[in-house]
């Protein structure tokens, strides 16, 4: 299953290209495979399948870009963000974050690199410690990793923190279920900075925000970009947000990349047939347009990611599926210059 | 909107309003009326064992031969056992024990229990299933079996008593603390503290522990009400507290066996402040849980 070996090297990024160097790659993973094994038994527990979450998808993160991932509930793109942070030991891969890879680390040797590598989840309720006030939420990562030895100055950067997020001073004395969703958020925006990080990954950070909420969030988040010189990985399935925020965008299906683009280049000219699917899907904000619209659904529905169809895993619900596509597996190719795609057809 | 035009409208918060504590407990009363009655028990025998030394008319230890056997009165409100020594004296007294032990068999209990199910919760695998297996082997034996089994090896004595009683107890609060345990594992939170690189003493005792303080508060207050039974239970047989220390168990073993019918009011006493003390503590447990049971309390 070497179809992914040669690396996508992506275009340049959109808007800010003179602060994005290319070949600056800040993170770069290699064929990353994360089979969850099904068990039987209790005490003698044997295998009796493979869900293939993740089945070797390669893409590399450059220095200040953002990358979006994209893709429907269980293809596996919020498993590509855990093994990133190294949450599941991923089955066979590499992920190399400054020319370490991280796969290859046992626990202690993580614990530096876990400073530089951060992550914003989807739920703003359950991401943070009920019985914790929120100033101590922001302040723990800091005392552990030893940045702010000194308690005075721990409680000026966590005060510093919460206003550059858009928090006022006062709720540092507060506890999670004080705050409103869009005030949660930020606490784990202020944790997933406290470390100084490069590199964060935005686990659907706002789909369980309301849209104005959403906005605002999304707003803090280029605009920490800025100040602070991150580099994200936007993982989501809203993909107007996607487009507003991120320099390329990778789409996922069944544990596999089906494409990688420039922002407007994936969305202007999509490749994939899962791509144009997907797109069609969003909705257009007139009703009059949306009415008179032509919907192009995705026939069927997601196969199991632990009986995955062979050949290209696409094919059975593909529109532009020829007989060929369920023997071949597609090899992901670059048909334009930082466009790739895994489709024979198109 | 911009980020700074989100900053200055934070200003105005909603302020979070909190019931002051008198009016709270007089709700709690209203909800719980048979948890505020057995609430009531537990500060009684509370209040009777630390100033036991104030309340008790008479020494609990001392003989008064010419007293024996003397019914309830005016002089002994409870009357006077065979040795002639106060019964009211000897139950107050008893509260001590009896509480001494409870809480020191629950807590133990209950602390080694929460540690062991919310390791064992989070490190899951081989680990897991080691510890479920050597709690279930114990679970295996009856309570008083397993706690007999112990006083024989160790032999009678107060401290040995609580060993006693704390042994059976780990297991079972494990059990019910590592099921708390496993739900919180998947919870983004610990997630968060793990890509934080915390340890994992640090994520188990401040991030998970703190989150299972209920089901653990529940079985301690359940595991007082049981221990005072089984100390009574042990020192009835005589494996458990030693005479002349006063213990309701022992003064109904004393009591029950010959002058249950001559003098009636030997192991009636006694035996009443161990069905009360247990129903105390098992109504307030059961108020507690269910006081901390958001599903129950929603209704």
């Amino acid at each position: 299953m070497s179809v992914q070996q040669a690396l996508p090297p992506g275009g340049p990024p959109r808007g800010s290209a003179e602060t994005i160097q290319k070949g600056d790659v800040l993170l770069d993973v290699r064929d990353l495979k994360m089979y969850f094994p099904v068990t039987e038994g209790i005490v003698f527990r044997r295998t009796v399948a493979v869900v293939k979450a993740v089945d070797g998808i390669s893409f590399q993160i450059r220095k200040g870009e953002t990358l979006g991932l994209v893709g429907e509930s269980g293809c596996g793109k919020t498993t590509t963000g855990r093994c990133i942070l190294q949450l599941e030991r991923p089955t066979s891969g590499e992920i190399i974050f400054e020319g370490q890879n991280l796969n290859d680390l046992d626990a202690r040797a993580l614990r530096p690199l876990r400073r530089k590598i951060q992550v914003i989840f989807q739920d703003p309720y359950s991401s943070l410690n009920p019985r914790m006030k929120t100033g101590d939420i922001v302040a723990e990562p800091m005392y552990v990793h030893g940045i702010e030895p000194d308690a005075k100055a721990r409680e000026r950067r966590v005060e510093e923190l919460f206003s550059v997020c858009g928090l006022s001073v006062k709720m540092i004395d507060r506890y999670p279920h004080e705050m409103s969703g869009g005030q949660r958020q930020r606490v784990g925006i202020a944790r997933a900075l406290s470390l100084n990080p490069e590199f964060i990954i935005c686990d659907e950070a706002v789909s369980a925000l309301d849209v104005s909420i959403q906005a605002q969030v999304i707003n803090l988040l280029e605009d920490l970009r800025e100040e602070f010189g991150l580099t994200y990985l936007f993982i989501a399935h809203d993909l107007s947000v996607v487009r507003h925020l991120c320099h390329r965008v990778a789409v996922m299906y069944l544990g596999k990349m089906v494409e990688l683009a420039d922002c407007d280049e994936l969305y202007d000219n999509p490749l994939h047939p899962y791509t144009r699917a997907l797109l069609a899907a969003v909705p257009v904000p007139d009703p009059a347009i949306e009415a008179k619209r032509e919907h192009q659904t995705v026939k069927g529905e997601v196969p199991s990611p632990m009986n995955p169809p062979s050949g290209c895993v696409f094919h059975p619900r593909c529109p532009l599926a020829v007989e060929s596509c369920g023997r071949k597996i597609p090899e992901f190719r670059e048909v334009k210059p930082g466009h790739w795609v895994a489709c024979t057809e198109t | 909107m911009t980020v700074s035009d989100v900053r200055t409208d934070l200003g105005a918060e909603e302020v979070v309003e909190r019931t002051p504590w008198p009016a709270a407990i007089l709700g709690l009363i209203a909800r719980y009326p048979l948890g505020a009655a057995g609430a009531l028990v537990v500060v009684a025998m509370i209040f009777a064992a630390v100033f036991a030394d104030v309340i008790a008319p008479y020494d609990p230890e001392a003989n008064a031969y010419e007293y024996m056997f003397t019914a309830p009165g005016g002089q002994y409100w409870l009357g006077a056992d065979d040795f002639g020594r106060d019964i009211f004296s000897r139950i107050i007294y008893g509260a001590r024990t009896a509480l001494f032990v409870g809480f020191v068999a629950a807590f133990v209990g209950a602390t080694g229990g929460l540690v062991l199910g919310v390791a064992s919760a989070y490190f899951g695998g081989w680990f897991d299933l080691i510890i479920q297996r050597v709690m279930d082997v114990i679970m295996a034996f009856p309570l008083i079996i397993l706690a007999l089994a112990v006083i024989s090896v160790l032999g009678p004595g107060i401290d040995k008593v609580i060993i006693a009683i704390t042994i059976p107890f780990i297991p079972q609060c494990a059990r019910v603390v590592r099921s708390s345990a496993l739900a919180i594992r998947e919870i983004p939170y610990i997630d968060a503290a793990r890509a934080c690189g915390f340890s994992h003493a640090r994520i188990i005792l401040r991030h998970m522990v703190p989150n299972v303080m209920a089901p653990f508060l529940i079985m301690i207050t359940a595991f007082v009400g049981q221990a005072i039974l089984l100390e009574a239970t042990l020192s009835y047989l005589g494996l458990g507290v030693q005479e002349p220390v006063p213990a309701w168990g022992l003064m109904l073993k004393s009591g029950a066996e010959e002058y249950a019918e001559s003098a009636p009011w030997i192991p009636i006493f006694p035996g009443i402040a161990i069905s009360l003390a247990v129903f105390g503590f098992n109504l307030f447990g059961d108020a507690l849980r269910d006081a901390l049971d958001p599903k129950l309390r929603a209704q």
